[in-house]
């Protein structure tokens, strides 16, 4: 009775999010830590834990241990809050995720929109830390970053258009079961990619990570970030991954269906494997220059998206 | 709005002397606006340790271990330079085995410099895998160094009339092992490293005409790299570099991917060189007798060997005693760096650590 009951939802809910959010911080940290280092002809963590699996563990513990350091004359209220802010937005996008057909926290008739409109509240975040860290190279990290997140918005938002005018519904479950027959990445093949690079260039990884580089001058928007406010930045890269990739398999990648196995194990399997493309993808390229990435974006991604999605609907249109 | 578009707001930022990137206590000064640098101005000195006014307190024989602290990626072409000065005074051949391990030794010190250049000029613009494969060929190096000298680095290997110590069958052993893998490894390195995006970083950037090159006084694959044919080894054969048979690569247009191309192609020229060299090295003696007392006869003595990074000359005045009367060493980096304060103007900040890369630099040699 009491799970079936509203607040039953609710309880079980917010504790799969909050095991599924843990897990993932710990997976993808070691996946990436691993993958680099067998691409880098070298074996990652292998001490703490069988080949390294509680080393995650280890780093979140040393984390919490450390000393948070607020600089002089940085504006205190924002500057605690901006980590949260670019954080939160990570576990609400947590909502609409179809990981089966019974696991959904809230099939929303909006899904999709829901999902991309809350991404875009992490930004305000990112300018609020860098604007409260009192540093002027915190800051135009902050504004790189910032610049680059909402240019590549409109090529995905692009991409994902095509998914909407084939199954003509926001709504993600409906979006998975209109895969039944064909995955969507073989019709919509350019969509696939191009949502794969905006995606990347969102997370400001590799090659898109100008805002995090260690060998350019700007340090980063969350250089004067120490201890646990500092993880928990670090924390929403990797979720943010992790939700980027479980949007990519359920619009793309035909979701949580898949024979044998059962769905949830599906979703999973595909999630991990674009995230292990991506991290793949950050060992392998050198970055691009800022100015680089940006027309990368206008000049060439957004045409093409636009381009793609016209060719779409004339095609849906005819026949 | 004219009034706003009239201030212009250019501000200094300061690249160093502590570093992300591997070039060591290299201070540039830039006057930036918005992302393009005005103007530049480069501060050195941050290691400097008065080692030409040391050397003159110090017999010649004492100074043989400070000659390897000058650029310790490639220790042993710093002392092969010096110990050719000293016997062209003295008047001694070393016997032909010993050149011929000089040779093998010089090659692999060049290696060893350019495989840590590739590694930390892919490292700088933001690639972090070609630096762990390269390094891996380099250990490899470093292993053999320590085989044959026991020490991975700084060597002190090179003496008056030959080197210090034979080289043992297990060098053979290492050496033919790495010979046939460096090959591979190398196609594999250049296939990842070139993407579009790292063409994209490198080519069409830093210009380097062939008046420049002779204006300036640039050697080595800097040169090179412009299409200007200056390789001591060629130019003023030293050693038995007159019998080995390589080609020196050279660039065309002298921007940064040129001077990378360059020296991604020495690096099989080098293999190819040591190859030959193996297998040409005669039997006998690995040194001649040298003297127990070195003292140069009055006068002065230059020699010249092409280092990883140019013309790298050895100067010695001598008042025939124990202890040079004035010790200087010419340095390839330090001619190669003035050309930056007319590279950078004009380009974006994020150029700086390309074309700063691309120059490859070593700023212990430079500050001495």
């Amino acid at each position: 009775m009491l799970l079936n009951s509203f607040i039953g939802k609710v309880i079980i809910s917010v504790i799969g999010v909050m095991v599924v959010f843990t897990f993932n911080a710990l997976i993808s940290v070691w996946l990436e830590r691993k993958i680099s280092g067998h691409i880098q002809l070298r074996l990652g963590p292998m001490e703490v834990g069988p080949h390294g699996l509680l080393q995650s563990v280890a780093d979140g513990l040393k984390l919490i241990g450390k000393e948070i350091i607020t600089p002089q004359g940085v504006d205190k209220k924002l500057f605690a809050v901006a980590p949260y802010m670019v954080f939160f937005p990570s576990l609400l996008m947590f909502v609409v995720i179809p990981f089966s057909d019974k696991f959904q926290v809230q099939d929303l008739n909006i899904g999709l929109l829901y999902f991309f409109s809350i991404s875009c509240i992490a930004t305000i975040g990112i300018f609020m830390a860098g604007w409260a860290s009192n540093n002027k190279y915190s800051l135009m990290g902050a504004v790189r970053s910032i610049a680059q997140s909402i240019a590549y918005e409109i090529p995905i938002i692009l991409s994902i258009l095509n998914i909407v005018i084939l199954t003509q519904s926001l709504k993600l479950s409906e979006i998975v079961k209109a895969q039944q027959n064909m995955w969507f990445f073989v019709p919509q093949f350019i969509s696939f990619v191009v949502y794969l690079i905006s995606a990347i260039a969102e997370l400001n990884r590799t090659p898109f990570d100008i805002p995090e580089a260690e060998s350019e001058l700007v340090a980063g928007f969350h250089t004067e970030y120490s201890g646990m406010r500092f993880a928990i930045f670090f924390m929403a890269e990797y979720t943010n991954m992790f939700l980027v990739s479980a949007m990519a398999t359920t619009l793309f990648l035909g979701g949580w269906l898949g024979p044998v196995l059962p769905p949830i194990v599906w979703f999973f399997i595909k999630t991990y494997a674009i995230v292990f493309f991506i991290i793949w993808v950050r060992w392998t390229f050198p970055r691009l220059r800022p100015d680089q990435l940006m027309n990368f974006c206008w000049k060439f991604l957004t045409p093409l998206a636009l381009i793609n999605l016209i060719v779409t609907t004339l095609v849906i249109k005819l026949f | 709005m004219e009034e706003q578009n009239n201030i212009k707001q250019d501000f200094y930022v300061n690249m160093g002397p502590q570093h992300p990137s591997t070039h060591g206590v290299l201070r540039i000064v830039l006057r930036v606006e918005g992302e393009k640098v005005l103007s530049s101005e480069t501060v050195l000195g941050y290691a400097h340790r008065g080692v030409e006014k040391m050397a003159e307190s110090k017999t010649y024989v004492q100074m043989m271990p400070v000659m390897d602290r000058f650029d310790y990626v490639s220790a042993m072409l710093y002392e092969w330079a010096y110990v050719g000065a000293m016997e062209r005074a003295l008047g001694i051949t070393p016997p032909e085995r010993a050149e011929y391990i000089r040779v093998i030794m010089g090659e692999l010190n060049r290696l060893a410099s350019h495989f840590l250049w590739v590694g930390a000029f892919l490292l700088d613009l933001g690639a972090f895998t070609p630096f762990l494969w390269v390094f891996d060929a380099r250990e490899r190096i470093l292993d053999m160094f320590e085989e044959v000298t026991g020490q991975r680095m700084t060597t002190n290997y090179f003496k008056i009339g030959g080197v210090h110590d034979d080289l043992t069958p297990e060098f053979f052993k290492m050496a033919n092992d790495f010979i046939k893998m460096i090959y591979d490894r190398m196609k594999d390195v250049e296939e990842l490293i070139e993407s579009i995006i790292f063409l994209e970083r490198v080519k069409d950037l830093g210009f380097i005409s062939k008046e420049d090159v002779l204006d300036y006084g640039l050697t080595g694959p800097v040169a090179r790299g412009s299409g200007v044919y200056v390789d001591t080894r060629k130019t003023e054969p030293y050693s038995v570099y007159d019998r080995l048979n390589f080609e020196v690569p050279l660039g065309t247009k002298g921007d940064c991917y040129d001077r990378y191309k360059v020296r991604m192609q020495e690096i099989i020229q080098s293999v190819k060189i040591i190859e030959q060299a193996l297998g040409m090295i005669p039997e006998g003696p690995y040194t001649e007798k040298s003297p127990k007392v070195v003292k140069l006869p009055e006068g002065e003595y230059y020699y010249a060997v092409e280092s990883a990074r140019g013309l790298l000359g050895v100067y010695l005045l001598s008042d025939g005693s124990t202890k040079p009367y004035r010790f200087k060493l010419r340095v390839p980096s330090f001619a190669n760096l003035s050309i930056i304060d007319k590279l950078l103007p004009g380009n974006k900040i994020s150029d700086v650590v390309a074309i700063l890369g691309s120059i490859d630099i070593v700023v212990p040699e430079i500050d001495r």
